[in-house]
């Protein structure tokens, strides 16, 4: 092992590995599963690291997210995840609310949790809402760094945080109602 | 949302401080005096304290991070391998052969596919920017009216020199200039005004000669041509025989 080698990974490592918990939450929304969401962080910090040359500068949070993302893609397509199947670009619009494979409002009503409940809204949006809706409200990104990340428009990120976010709250109030 | 559709999206570029002072003192303004538009602001904010709430956003499991390190560590070599883990544990030699034909259908698609997608993407791309640009102003990155302050703020943060042509005198003064993000790569765009429009001109290197062209999109005009190695899109919704004479004008006085 060349000693730039391991100077390259120790750089990689201090500048990547504190935000494995954000990329695990962008990865843990995205794939609604623990366990393909640890798959794909794995996957992606061993990408990372083999293109840390071309890393030039700039927020490092970003740059993961943006392979996390990328990486969630692949193996959607790769596995043809049946749960994540509106992966076309006109897909959003052809809107599957609540996944015959997620749990329904009612079941998502009953947990106590409150902060899984809160989950569970964003888990109903499809991917390229959810995404939006994890960098925007979660890890508070700009528009134009989510614009980078998604590889979509400005416009774009900007109409698509506002139908998350009034998708969000017409099912947030939908389940307020039911609980009076 | 609120009674006032046009607010919409503005409300929520405030929430998200992507308004300048100026157009944000303006919504908060309106917010004062809107009920409608107050009620979608406090359920906008409700609805981001509920996101941020603790517990809600969730941390890496600690074996993660173990495997992580040492997946990235030189003196575990075998975890080394670059295959993503997944690809390495799942996939059966035979699935490999089909992924292979994947992977060659998947190419054979995208060279076809692209070229047709990228043209329209781009007109969508250079549209948005403009009307960004007309909602916040960091978008105007250097805002003067003298083309001797916008051209040397370029430089340094671009990897090419963008002509900056001053047409004051034809009726096209400068605003400003900022740096913008388009099909991949960073932009010069240098704004002008006409009347009340503006009007953004996007300049970037390319030397493949193609035949200039005029677009419309959302009642916006793009025309966009090529010279001295640079290529120009003008965007504006000013009337498309003066966006005609702006490009006129610059292509008379552009490098060649």
């Amino acid at each position: 092992m060349r000693s730039e080698d391991a100077d390259a990974r120790a750089r990689f490592a201090a500048l990547a590995l504190p935000h494995a918990d954000a990329a695990y939450n962008l990865a843990l929304r995205l794939a609604r599963s623990p366990e393909t969401a640890e798959d794909i962080v794995q996957d992606a910090y061993v990408k990372a690291l083999s293109g840390f040359d071309s890393f030039r500068g700039g927020d490092p949070r970003a740059w993961i997210f943006t392979i996390v993302r990328n990486r969630f893609y692949d193996l959607a397509r790769e596995r043809k995840l049946k749960a994540t199947a509106p992966l076309s670009d006109g897909a959003e619009d052809d809107f599957d609310y609540w996944d015959p494979d997620q749990e329904t409002p009612e079941d998502a009503l009953a947990r106590k949790d409150e902060a899984a409940r809160v989950r569970g809204l964003v888990d109903g949006l499809p991917p390229r809402l959810r995404e939006v809706i994890v960098l925007k409200e979660m890890e508070d990104l700009s528009y134009r760094q989510i614009a980078e990340i998604t590889g979509a428009p400005i416009g774009t990120v900007m109409s698509r945080l506002s139908r998350a976010r009034a998708l969000l709250a017409q099912t947030w109030k939908a389940q307020a109602e039911a609980v009076r | 949302m609120t009674d006032c559709p046009d607010k919409a999206m503005l409300l929520e570029a405030l929430l998200d401080g992507e308004l300048d002072a100026v157009h944000a003192a303006e919504v908060e303004a309106h917010v004062a005096g809107c009920a409608g538009c107050r009620a979608a602001l406090d359920e906008l904010t409700a609805m981001r304290l509920m996101l941020r709430a603790p517990g809600v956003r969730e941390a890496a499991p600690e074996r993660l991070k173990v495997r992580i390190a040492a997946a990235i560590t030189p003196d575990r070599a075998a975890a080394n391998d670059d295959r993503p883990v997944s690809m390495l544990r799942r996939r059966a030699p035979m699935a490999a052969f089909g992924g292979v034909m994947g992977v060659a259908a998947c190419f054979a698609l995208a060279l076809i596919v692209t070229p047709m997608l990228s043209a329209g993407a781009l007109e969508d791309e250079l549209v948005a920017s403009h009307v960004r640009s007309l909602q916040a102003s960091h978008l105007i990155d250097v805002a003067t009216s003298d083309q001797h302050v916008v051209k040397p703020w370029f430089d340094g943060k671009l990897d090419f020199a963008p002509p900056v042509i001053d047409l004051a005198a034809q009726g096209f003064p400068i605003v400003g200039g900022r740096l913008d993000y388009v099909d991949h790569r960073s932009v010069a765009a240098v704004v002008y005004k006409r009347g009340r429009h503006l009007v953004n001109l996007f300049i970037w290197p390319d030397a493949k000669p193609a035949p200039a062209g005029r677009h419309t999109r959302d009642g916006y005009t793009l025309l966009d041509w090529r010279q001295g190695g640079m290529t120009y899109w003008a965007v504006s919704d000013v009337n498309p025989n003066d966006l005609g004479a702006f490009e006129t004008l610059l292509q008379a006085r552009a490098p060649r």
